[in-house]
């Protein structure tokens, strides 16, 4: 199985599930909108990306045991704050954009005719992670978000990816010190919670059910 | 036997299951129609990948060609093919119609926030340019949410992808 594509689709999985958990309680309704949104066109990328992997995305999404999930550590945070979940899909998008590009130029035309379809759609993504960074980057409570975020956005990237990253962002890149137990091999303990929930109906179903 | 202009004409008859004045011919969805010995090869392509519509759009175009006696084979095809441009001019004015600012063409980058934020959209009830940008986001990820200053009328905007 190819990890990168099954990283990527693990974090658009479980970053569209934690996304998600705003709509209907957002601070304000369009933003209860703009994170519904988002959110399921994320597990539709997911989802898309399954496909490439597997005949049975349903079986790669939900069957699987909690160590077998390659998202990083920064998509399983659970977040309450409104100021980090924007900090949180600022950094995201900035760092999602970096790896998509690199997929465009894969040698399989799957997998860069996929990824380019996916950039297109992220543009969006992009706009609105800008927009509210535009809005917020001077506030003390946002930029202590970013701060505190920074390592696990890195950690989501491969090495050779991570320069990129700090320039777009002007941020420094963290120590390794720094870095432990946030990039993806770890997993945070609000996994197990996400993954109770997340696979909760699909466990309650006989194998083989038809919905 | 059934033909390929018999195929294209059934699946015309099929609205998109989230803006039902435009079908799925008007929508430049289907890439392309083969007809082989009884069966029939569909290949099409998503507008948004999440997009909650895709499997009752397959399952719509299966129904359509197995009524034609044929046996359906769908493709999704998820690569950069389809584009808001694929849209038919029919399609473009049916949306215009019903309220939905059809999309601006698609450009080699990406469209960026200070585009979707230029009043150069047009209301489609009142034909102004004085709209502004309200969501980016809609009741569906293929849509954006603005106001119409002139005749303070919200309407939704096909996204360009």
């Amino acid at each position: 199985m190819n990890e990168l594509l099954l990283g990527l689709a693990d974090d658009e999985l479980v970053l569209g599930w934690r996304e998600s958990e705003w709509t209907g309680i957002a601070p304000m309704l369009e933003e209860d909108v703009a994170f519904s949104s988002i959110a399921q066109n994320e597990i539709g990328h997911a989802r898309a990306l399954y496909q490439l992997l597997t005949d049975d995305p349903d079986a790669l999404a939900f069957d699987r045991a909690l160590d077998e999930y390659r998202c990083a550590p920064f998509v399983e945070l659970h977040l309450l704050d409104w100021a980090q979940t924007i900090a949180r899909r600022w950094l995201y998008e900035t760092a999602d954009e970096i790896r998509i590009a690199a997929l465009k130029d894969d040698p399989d035309p799957a997998v860069a005719g996929l990824a380019a379809k996916i950039d297109r759609e992220e543009a969006y993504h992009r706009m609105h992670g800008e927009m509210w960074h535009a809005r917020l980057r001077d506030e003390p409570r946002f930029r202590a978000a970013v701060e505190e975020l920074w390592p696990y956005a890195v950690g989501m990237l491969p090495e050779h990816l991570r320069g990129e990253l700090a320039t777009r962002t002007a941020l420094d890149l963290p120590s390794d010190t720094v870095l432990q137990g946030k990039e993806r091999g770890s997993h945070t303990p609000g996994l197990q919670e996400l993954w109770d929930e997340m696979t909760s109906v699909r466990r309650s179903a006989p194998a083989g059910s038809q919905w | 036997m059934v033909t390929e202009q018999q195929v294209w004409a059934a699946l015309d008859e099929i609205a998109d299951p989230e803006i039902p004045v435009i079908s799925l011919v008007d929508l430049g969805v289907i890439r392309s129609v083969d007809v082989r010995e009884g069966e029939v090869r569909v290949e099409f392509t998503p507008t948004f990948l999440g997009c909650p519509a895709l499997e009752a759009m397959k399952t719509a175009m299966e129904e359509k060609v197995a009524a034609l006696g044929a046996d359906p084979d769908v493709q999704v095809i998820s690569d950069d093919s389809w584009s808001t441009d694929r849209i038919t001019p029919a399609g473009r004015e049916k949306l215009r119609k019903a309220g939905f600012a059809p999309p601006a063409p698609r450009e080699a980058s990406a469209p960026k926030l200070v585009q979707l934020q230029a009043s150069v959209f047009r209301c489609p009830y009142c034909g102004s340019t004085g709209t502004r940008l309200e969501n980016i986001f809609g009741p569906t990820p293929c849509r954006s949410l603005r106001y119409c200053e002139s005749c303070r009328q919200p309407f939704e905007q096909f996204k360009t992808i």
